[in-house]
């Protein structure tokens, strides 16, 4: 990138002669916050002190509310303060290849992913135990589901971010794919899931090569964009195409999930009635719950295996340098085809996947954000990271079902407060910050596919990104 | 050939506020090699800033003479979107660049998706209706089976579109700020060796962008006369076509693909469909960067081996 | 000895700049060949048009990689619109890979280009692609573990180690290629090129930024990379090892073939000496030996 360089720290307020350690003085750093509570005054001012808000006449009538302004300004000055007084950290050494994880590292990486997996199988039976069948479906639902769901995404577009270092900025295009293809199928010719599953997944990986191959030979950040003009394409398309897809309102009713063709409903020919148990709800949720999860560790599974292969040991020469692999007769095209048709291919079973767990599917499911998003843990588990990825998804799915908790803050700021607006808002915060954090994500160091001697991690610094 | 004619008129209108967003981009991408994903919602904020401004004029101040008061809203909006654009790079930005090239992308996405939801709540999600201003349209063919016509607003745009343009171009050409953003582009390392404060250099590109995004946003206001806190996306995705189809990182390309992509989408909506023209644009862009990844104007990348 | 590759009337031009024009030369099998010249002259365009990183504006290149060039069958060939055939490519109509995997032809860079983050010995083995690839019937039968891939991966982990043994680098297999001093990555660049299976092997100043020890170390291996059966073409600065172990030498200068001969000869050519030294200034010659020019 082309600012590489930070030539001297930046004149806004770091009193340079003082001493590193040791509380600031605080004059200078109250000056200090008063600046930034002015500067945040000033950008408050007309977007949150004012607000438009059309009357009886539909004309806009502007409502003052100088009081969030004076909390942004207050807000502000407050934070400043304390980053300006706190102790200055002394500064961090860059870490270099000999402190990349040892032997021992790795095992007790490999304990906390197999307690973590004994964890994610037994979480529907402990909360379950924990909560009652009543209280455990949100739990099982938005908590467990939903962020397999993203975790299987995020394992997918793995592929093609983290380890062929190709930008895709649409890959929501082939969730939607899939989603659209059960949906389709299953509406339209009643066409079961089970072999809806697998056709998705061939379906999107079609539309992988359809799409990938005119633009592969693209880099860097022309490809993330050309990436994201497909996947607005395809939204744009099931919105107007309505002969097909039945535009904004989406298909609903799609046929729900059966355990292999039995139904979860009640009555004699359930899934319940053949196993004798009383009838419930949150059997096809546990099932869901297990079959997102066996999705998710397959993807995982092939993605490992995959990766010792020479084709995945070229994806990664590939993001090592594709000038090199060329010259080594690799043929790039075909390797970058392989990696974005196979993470398309996971992409369409996930999204089959949701297809029929909400039996409905609308255009504005696949929008942008859902790509940023996936996007995000990919980049926030850091590229090529498995549980590093899993971690991420489990963060950012995790905390933002967690900010539709906010309900109880209405009976603070009365009804008029929706929480559920702060979500997203927040969740656009946390990427900024986190990405501010921790530029190379959770894990950056890279494990070895092959070696004479001993296997050791190699440090993020040597680890390329890829330019494709 | 009415039809044409007013598609001409209005294609040109809707390019120039295109044309000052892209400006955004291809200056951030020249200098930094980063593309400012947020610099849709930032035209957007502006559009929200200006409409709060008139109203604030009209409402508190009692100002109604429509020209004065156009004046103030669009200096004011261009320093407060400056502020803002400032901020942005400072805190999402400039801890980021040299970084991993993702990292910085995630960021500025981070912060769109902030920006906008940001005025979702702070203006509530409902569309955003300004008074009619510049309302006037002159009659350019009558009789015929359709009457071309050329409205204030669309004068207006234009004018404050060249104007504007003008003054930049002076900017950057003569003046030191132009010149040190220009050696910055080419070699920041090497700049910074000379003397020049690239920090400062970058964050005053990051105002200037800002600003003529603002230019863009009050345009936008007064022509729709409708804004919406979703509204940065699509016209920020167009923008972007427009630098890349005029070649990112070239200026006066920006402004002809800004033009472009205005002239298309109005003669696609026309001609073809309007459900579609969003599709239109996107292809465009994806056509652009594969057959032409230079753009119209863009300098050509010679790989290097 | 025959002609492996044979160059005619290659020329090159980006925009204004004639960056080869009109050069012909043969690489004969079994040799070392050299391409020298001051900076700019086109050398390294010449390596990239051969290599297919270029498509040339116009000229001919012919590959052979067992037998020999035949001027009639070649003529054929050209004729004939195809890439290929009969053991004879012409490599201005291949993309670059099917340089490499088709008419075996190698490379190294001038800025060392090694997968940074992968160890010594992954850079080896990816360089083995095409056989591993085959044997794991593209993928299928390494995603099921068959024990006819895991034969062919014990190959290509046994010539990787061979190579690693020769390059004397077999205690640092498993550090990543990044992390080796300039030296190792040099001769690392050269052993996975040569992994590669190449008849032909173009190196792109390997001697550049050696010390006298590790430039020694060069020559032995590239002599003994020769012996092996595989032919040589290299680009060089250093004048001590072209006239050291090359067996034949072409000179550009701005583009054009100025000398081509055996490294005694060029060494009393006098256009080599004016191309070289521009006016016969001793003092000029020592500064630009010195900068390695």
């Amino acid at each position: 990138m082309a600012g590489a360089t930070q030539p001297g720290p930046p004149a806004s307020g770091r009193p340079g002669n003082g001493p590193n350690a040791g509380w600031k003085p605080v004059a200078p750093a109250l000056a200090d916050a008063a600046r930034y509570g002015l500067i945040a005054g000033a950008l408050a001012f007309p977007i949150l002190a004012l607000r438009a808000e059309p009357d009886f006449s539909n004309k806009l009538v502007l409502q003052p509310r100088w009081s969030w302004m004076l909390f942004a300004a207050l807000g502000a000055f407050l934070i400043r303060l304390v980053f300006a007084l706190a102790p200055a950290r002394a500064a961090r050494p860059k870490p270099t290849a000999a402190e990349a994880p040892s032997a021992g590292a790795r095992t007790a990486t490999k304990a906390f992913a197999a307690f973590g997996l004994g964890i994610i199988v037994a979480w529907p039976f402990i909360v379950l135990l924990t909560l009652g069948p009543s209280g455990a479906l949100k739990w099982i639902d938005n908590y467990g589901i939903q962020i397999l769901i993203y975790v299987m995404l995020g394992w997918g577009l793995n592929i093609v971010v983290g380890l062929a270092g190709l930008l895709d900025l649409g890959y929501v295009a082939f969730y939607a794919v899939g989603a659209y293809a059960y949906a389709l199928l299953a509406t339209n010719y009643g066409v079961s899931f089970w072999l809806c599953l697998p056709l998705a997944g061939i379906l999107a990986a079609f539309w992988g090569i359809l799409l990938g191959f005119p633009v592969l030979r693209l880099r860097g950040d022309y490809l993330a964009i050309v990436t994201l003009a497909f996947g607005e394409i395809i939204r744009v398309v099931l919105v107007n195409f309505s002969a097909l897809t039945n535009g904004d309102a989406g298909i609903a009713s799609i046929p729900r999930v059966t355990f292999f063709g039995l139904p979860f409903v009640a009555g004699p020919k359930g899934f319940a009635a053949w196993f004798g148990i009383p009838f419930s709800p949150i059997h096809r949720v546990v099932f869901l719950y297990y079959l997102i999860l066996i999705l998710a560790l397959v993807t995982n599974l092939v993605t490992l295996r995959l990766r010792r292969l020479p084709i995945g040991r070229a994806w990664e020469a590939l993001r090592e340098d594709e000038i090199a692999c060329r010259s080594l007769g690799l043929d790039t095209t075909k390797i970058k085809l392989t990696a974005f048709s196979l993470g398309a291919m996971f992409g369409g079973f996930a999204g089959a996947f949701f297809a029929v767990r909400q039996g409905f599917v609308s255009p504005s499911s696949f929008n942008f954000v859902e790509s940023a998003t996936i996007l995000a843990i990919v980049v926030l588990g850091g590229r090529g990271s498995q549980i590093g990825v899993a971690a991420a998804a489990i963060a950012i799915v995790g905390g933002s079902e967690l900010l539709r908790e906010l309900d109880f803050l209405k009976q603070v700021f009365g009804d008029n407060f929706d929480p559920t607006q702060y979500r997203m808002l927040l969740v656009g915060l946390a990427m900024v910050v986190m990405m501010n954090w921790r530029p190379r994500g959770f894990v950056s160091s890279r494990s070895p596919t092959i070696f004479l001697g001993e296997r050791r991690a190699i440090s993020a610094d040597l680890v390329q990104e890829g330019r494709g | 050939m009415e039809v044409f004619l007013q598609q001409l008129i209005n294609g040109l209108t809707l390019g120039s506020i295109y044309g000052l967003i892209a400006i955004g981009y291809t200056m951030v991408f020249g200098i930094i090699g980063m593309v400012n994903f947020a610099h849709g919602d930032v035209f957007m904020l502006s559009a929200f800033i200006a409409l709060i401004l008139f109203l604030a004029l009209q409402q508190f101040l009692g100002i109604d003479a429509l020209g004065a008061s156009f004046v103030v809203v669009m200096i004011v909006s261009m320093a407060l979107t400056g502020l803002w654009n400032f901020v942005i790079e400072r805190l999402a930005y400039r801890r980021l660049r040299g970084s991993f090239r993702l990292a910085p992308l995630i960021s500025a996405i981070g912060m769109s998706i902030f920006l906008s939801n940001f005025v979702y709540v702070a203006q509530g999600p409902r569309n955003k209706s300004a008074p009619p201003m510049f309302g006037e349209v002159i009659k350019l063919t009558s009789g015929g089976s359709y009457d071309v016509t050329l409205s204030y607003k669309q004068i207006l745009i234009v004018v404050v579109t060249i104007v504007l343009l003008a003054a930049f171009w002076f900017v950057v050409q003569k003046t030191p700020l132009g010149r040190a953003q220009r050696a910055c582009e080419q070699d920041a390392k090497m700049a910074a060796l000379l003397g020049i404060d690239v920090n400062r250099t970058i964050a005053a590109t990051f105002v200037i962008g800002a600003a003529l995004a603002a230019v863009a946003g009050v345009l936008y206001m007064l022509y729709y006369g409708v804004v919406n806190a979703a509204d940065g996306f699509v016209p920020g995705v167009k923008a972007f076509t427009a630098a890349v189809l005029g070649g990112i990182g070239s200026i006066p390309g920006a402004v002809l693909g800004g033009l472009l992509i205005g002239l298309i989408e109005t003669f696609w909506s026309a001609y073809f469909s309007a459900d579609y023209k969003d599709v239109a644009a996107f292809s465009i862009l994806a056509i652009t960067l594969i057959f032409m990844p230079t753009g119209l104007l863009g300098r050509p990348e010679v790989e290097k081996v | 000895m025959t002609t492996l590759l044979r160059v005619e009337h290659l020329s090159m031009r980006f925009g204004g700049l004639m960056a080869v024009d009109d050069l012909s030369f043969d690489v004969r099998r079994g040799d070392i060949t050299a391409l020298i010249g001051p900076n700019g002259a086109g050398k390294t365009t010449v390596f990239n048009c051969i290599t297919g990183f270029y498509k040339p504006t116009s000229g001919r290149i012919a590959m052979s990689p067992q037998g020999a060039i035949d001027g009639a069958r070649l003529d054929a060939l050209t004729r004939s619109g195809a890439r290929g055939g009969g053991g004879l490519y012409l490599l201005e109509r291949m993309p670059d890979h099917e340089i490499t995997r088709e008419a075996r032809v190698a490379r190294t860079f001038q800025n060392i280009r090694l997968f940074a983050g992968m160890t010594a010995l992954e850079n080896l083995v990816v360089a083995q692609h095409k056989p591993l690839m085959r044997a794991s019937l593209f993928s299928l039968a390494g995603l099921v573990g068959a024990p006819s891939f895991r034969a062919a991966e014990q190959a290509a982990k046994d010539k990787a180690r061979m190579w690693l043994d020769r390059i004397g680098l077999t205690r640092r297999a498993d550090d990543p290629a990044g992390a080796l001093p300039y030296g190792d990555q040099r001769r690392l660049e050269i052993a996975r090129a040569m992994c590669a299976d190449p008849v032909l092997l173009c190196l792109d100043e390997p001697a550049a930024g050696l010390n006298p020890k590790e430039s020694a170390d060069l020559n032995a291996l590239l002599r003994s990379i020769r012996a092996d059966g595989t032919s040589l073409l290299l680009i060089e600065h250093d004048m001590s090892v072209v006239m050291e172990i090359s067996d034949h030498v072409v000179v550009l200068d701005y583009g054009r073939k100025i000398a081509d001969g055996a490294p005694a000869q060029i060494r009393s050519d006098p256009s080599v000496i004016a191309a070289y030294l521009g006016v016969p200034d001793e003092e000029v010659a020592a500064v630009e030996q010195e900068i390695g020019a």
